[in-house]
């Protein structure tokens, strides 16, 4: 088991380490120099520029520069931002916002998505597993802005069922229609994903011989098919907590969250390197950490795939 | 002593799911009989012949109102990007009058006009060319990386699988909306051509990861071993024997991706770092009337609907070649 | 819980002291398979009738509804699509078909168990094969993990599986394929069964194991008085253990006898056929003979006799009307053939020579 997760770790390091750099390439390509526009309109002294280019490695190569960055990194330094605040205490707030819609959206995949799975799954072919089948189709397919805009007009302004925008009315209250929104795909496709491994589970040998045992319809099916069903659904679930927490940029803009997507796409535009790479850093740490412990989850649940 | 089992298993499996029996005949003939069914058997997704299986696929897609309906808003949408033409007279940003600016659906203007006055129906039409064509190309692109390298991973494996393995998860781990956004800032005057190249960089991952396991599956087949007995080339083995056995899958996929790539796109138009006006796409009108749907609901609707039939035809066909390719779920 | 097994316990002994009614009687069953608006006839009027300690073997090849036929004696077919359009099946006098699903579902396990071909695909793989056997303990005794348990641990030891206690927490895929079946043995016979009906136990299995195999059910029907329904298409699984024999040909009964009999003077031309397809210890033989053709597609079956494509025999009636199950020589063999008669003279002739 050590053996596997020291693996898994050292296979995970290298992956870190080229996302991150691809990153940190990306963003100091991004045209322009930070240093004058902080200054505005008003040109620098040359002597100062210099300073502060020594300042944040701006002089070195880029890999030099990556190095320097990863050391601070180490230390649980994110880096500071170009007038000086640290990048962590910019996040910080922001983390907790995108961490709630996030979770809030997993929690509708979760619970709603297994739900309906379970039920047109066990219906194969009946009217609720066509309307089950129909609808995600239908939610994967509108694309995530459209359904946004539209559950806002429709079910905060029209209805008045939820707060519209914002945060005032705290967890849950203010992340229950944006963690709909955000969690509609994945909720889509966990669904389809639970019927279809239900399905498939209920033709297999050993719900038959579940059956020829003289148990009861409930007990094979929520002892006997819902386990081995639920192994590719929590895989999926797993991986998408990652997706979340680095897909909710457009949720947070429409439904105007404060979080760590609306941030990194400011600081984009704003040509903010040290926050966009301290965000996507942990992004990628988030995902890759997460991935670990699905692949974990995985063996615990699938003892034919328990490793030493 | 296994063979039999496989050939008894598949056709008592045959006979409670479709009730064609496959011709297996023991004990007298079991031997020949456990081949032929163990090829059918494992010619579901992942082997078999492959001329049988779209033959069969076409058979079963023809019954399905999915397909016919998925095929026909395609065809319509195909057609608005072609031949703009046949369906209005007025060009890309012509005709605004900024004085009849945000007018809802009436008399002229049958879906209304948009902010700088234009009429939405025309710009609406325009804007399936940018969108079907990205969509199209870039999944192309995406393909053509996935077929070519998933295929050199899948089938030498060692060294070189494990450098593409790894590269496709670095590239996987990028978040999309955010990856997209830092390249596409980074190049301001980025058209059709620019948008392309980033979907396509951050889009190939999914892909090659089917068809490397799809090789991987393939590549010890039977078939596959006779070929390479019989002194073929790794080249011909790999274009003969294992793409046409192998490639099932990943057009179905791809055929999603088309959908999900259209998606993306119109996102980052959205989000205001994709398509630039004067470009006229589905997205970028979405884009420009963001702060106006609540009282213009006509500004939403319409580009919305196009843009979600489309996506939704791609994915419903990718549903149903998927089905009609998987003899399990017939 | 302990009352409620004396009550099981004493249900038993009552329903054997019910007298007159074979231990299990299938009559005239047939089933029916609605696939995609067509129908399927899959098994079309089985008979037999099996007494303690009795094994009666049902022969057949892939898709002649041996295993639906089994299924649906167990209650375990799917419906839809399959329906028992026809038939009784009863259990020491007591229908079981349409039965109320709550009380049927009490019998099985208890008191008629089946296993299956695959053991690796028929036990759970992500259960423990104590949990798996216990399960049969907790919910049919209601009995305690722990006295379940202890239960499960004798019952593996008595299927001979060695240090059966350590091996309680394993999975499926941790056995060898004989290890796995004795394991499927011991969860049907958990309960001590009136009934054990084999669905192919040896199919997958070496010959050296299915050998083991066979024995060791052979050792637990004696000890236990089971009746044992053998279903296989494998003649040499049946020859030494069955006391009768039934030849399912396209969901039809092609003929049934006392084994020996059978083996003797077949009035079958598909029973012929067998045995000349098949390898034969106990008489020298000429060459291995192969059935000509498939088996029929049971959704579009011919008229008349079901083999007649095939049959060497095969005379223009053949081809018009459906053979009737008749009488042959001795009393319970039985052929559905309209040249049953001279099929079996002809095959005590050919015996007589061989023999001699």
């Amino acid at each position: 088991m050590w053996r596997f997760i020291a693996r898994r770790l050292l296979q995970a390091i290298p992956v870190f380490l080229g996302t991150t750099f691809l990153i940190y390439a990306m963003v100091f390509a991004l045209p322009g120099d930070p240093i004058q526009a902080l200054a505005g309109e008003k040109p620098l002294p040359p002597a100062v520029v210099n300073a502060l280019r020594e300042h944040y490695n701006l002089n070195d190569p880029l890999l030099v520069q990556y190095v320097k960055y990863l050391g601070g990194l180490l230390q649980g330094d994110l880096g500071e931002t170009f007038d000086g605040q640290a990048v962590s205490d910019v996040l910080s707030g922001r983390w907790t916002v995108t961490a709630q819609l996030a979770l809030t959206a997993w929690l509708f995949e979760l619970v709603i998505g297994i739900g309906l799975g379970v039920w047109a799954g066990l219906r194969r072919g009946s009217l609720a597993d066509t309307l089950v089948l129909g609808g995600t189709t239908l939610v994967i397919a509108v694309p995530v802005f459209v359904l946004g805009y539209t559950a806002q007009i429709v079910l905060g302004l029209n209805l008045g069922l939820f707060p519209t925008a914002g945060t005032e009315d705290g967890w849950p209250l203010s992340y229950l229609l944006p963690g709909m929104v955000l969690g509609s795909l994945g909720l889509s496709y966990v669904a389809r994903l639970t019927r279809t491994s239900i399905a498939e589970n209920l033709r297999a040998d050993y719900v038959r011989t579940a059956y020829a045992k003289g148990l009861t319809k409930v007990r094979v099916v929520g002892r006997h098919t819902l386990r081995n069903s639920l192994i590719p659904v929590i895989t999926y679930l797993g991986v998408d907590f990652g997706t979340l927490m680095g897909g909710a940029v457009v949720t947070e803009g429409i439904f105007n969250l404060p979080g760590i997507g609306q941030q990194v796409f400011q600081s984009i535009q704003l040509k903010e390197g040290p926050v966009v790479v301290g965000a996507s850093t942990l992004l990628v740490l988030v995902f890759l950490v997460v991935n670990l412990a699905v692949d974990l989850l995985y063996g615990v649940l699938d003892p034919r795939i328990r490793r030493d | 002593m296994t063979e039999p089992t496989k050939a008894e298993r598949n056709a008592e499996a045959e006979l409670r799911a479709t009730a064609e029996l496959s011709a297996t005949a023991e004990p007298a003939t079991a031997a020949g009989a456990a081949t032929t069914a163990a090829v059918a058997e494992a010619g579901g997704l992942v082997s078999g012949q492959s001329a049988s299986l779209w033959g069969d696929a076409w058979r079963d897609l023809r019954r399905r109102w999915i397909f016919w309906i998925s095929a026909a808003i395609l065809l319509a949408v195909t057609v608005l990007a072609l031949a703009p033409g046949l369906f209005t007279d007025i060009g890309e940003n012509e005709n605004c009058d900024p004085n009849l600016s945000k007018q809802g659906p009436a008399g002229g203007h049958r879906f209304g006009t948009d902010l700088a006055g234009c009429d939405y129906y025309a710009h609406v039409v325009h804007g399936a060319w940018p969108t079907l064509l990205i969509g199209v190309s870039v999944t192309l692109f995406a393909l053509l990386i996935a077929v070519v390298f998933g295929m050199i991973g899948g089938y030498y494996g060692g060294v070189w699988d494990g450098l593409i393995a790894r590269i496709t998860d670095i590239f996987f781990g990028l978040p999309f909306v955010l990856g997209a956004t830092v390249i596409l800032v980074a190049f301001p005057d980025h058209g059709i051509g620019a948008m392309t190249l980033v979907l396509v960089l951050l889009g190939w991952t999914t892909m090659i990861r089917i068809m490397r396991g799809q090789v991987i599956a393939v590549k010890d087949a039977d078939y596959v071993q006779a070929a390479r007995l019989l002194g073929a080339s790794d080249l011909r083995i790999m274009r003969k024997h294992i793409l046409p056995n192998a490639i099932a899958p990943v057009i179905v996929v791809a055929t999603l991706n088309v959908g999900n790539v259209i998606a993306g796109e119109a996102t980052l138009d959205f989000l205001g770092v994709g398509l630039q006006y004067p470009e006229v796409s589905w997205g970028l009108q979405l884009n420009q009337a963001q702060s106006y749907f609540v009282d213009h609901p006509h500004l939403l609707v319409f580009p919305a609907l196009f843009l979600s039939a489309t996506v939704l035809s791609f994915l419903m066909l990718g549903d149903a070649v998927r089905d009609a390719l998987d003899p399990k779920l017939r | 819980m302990e009352p409620t097994k004396d009550e099981l316990t004493k249900n038993k002994a009552k329903n054997k002291a019910e007298d007159g009614a074979p231990l299990l009687e299938v009559e005239d069953l047939h089933v029916r398979f609605k696939v995609r608006g067509r129908n399927v006839h899959a098994v079309n009027g089985l008979s037999y009738t099996l007494a303690e300690g009795e094994t009666v073997a049902i022969l057949g090849e892939s898709g002649s509804g041996k295993s639906v036929a089994a299924q649906a004696v167990m209650g375990i077919l799917d419906t839809p699509p399959a329906e028992i359009t026809r038939g009784a099946v009863r259990l020491r006098g007591e229908e079981l078909l349409g039965l109320p699903e709550r009380r049927r579902r009490t019998y099985r396990g208890d008191r008629i168990s089946m296993i299956f071909q695959d053991a690796l695909s028929a036990l759970n793989p992500v259960f423990t094969v104590g949990d798996q056997i216990c399960e049969m303990y907790e919910v049919h005794r209601g009995m305690r993990r722990k006295d379940a348990k202890a239960k499960a641990v004798e019952l593996m030891e008595r299927v001979r599986i060695p240090s059966a206690r350590q091996r309680l927490g394993d999975y499926p895929h941790q056995f060898s394929g004989g290890m796995r079946q004795r394991i499927m043995i011991a969860m049907a016979l958990a309960l001590e069964p009136d009934v054990l009906i084999a669905d192919e136990p040896t199919t997958a299995l070496d010959v050296t194991v299915q050998a083991q195999i066979m024995r060791l059910l052979a050792d637990l029907q004696d000890e236990l008085r089971m009746g044992l329904v053998l279903i296989t298409h494998d003649l040499g699984v049946v020859a030494g253990v069955a006391d009768r024999i039934v030849v399912m040909y396209a969901g039809t009964v092609a003929e049934q006898a006392p084994a020996r009999e059978l083996y003797a003077r077949p009035a079958h031309p598909y029973t012929v056929g067998l045995l000349a397809s098949v390898p034969r210890l106990d008489r020298r033989s000429g060459p291995l003979v192969p059935i000509k053709g498939a088996p029929p597609n049971p959704a579009a079956l011919p008229p008349g006799c079901p083999f007649q494509p095939r049959c060497p025999r095969a005379e223009a009636i053949c081809s018009e009307e459906r053979p009737p199950l008749i009488q042959v020589g001795t009393a319970g063999h039985r052929a559905a053939c309209h040249f049953a008669e001279e099929v079996y003279g002809a095959g005590s002739d050919a015996n007589a020579d061989s023999d001699g």
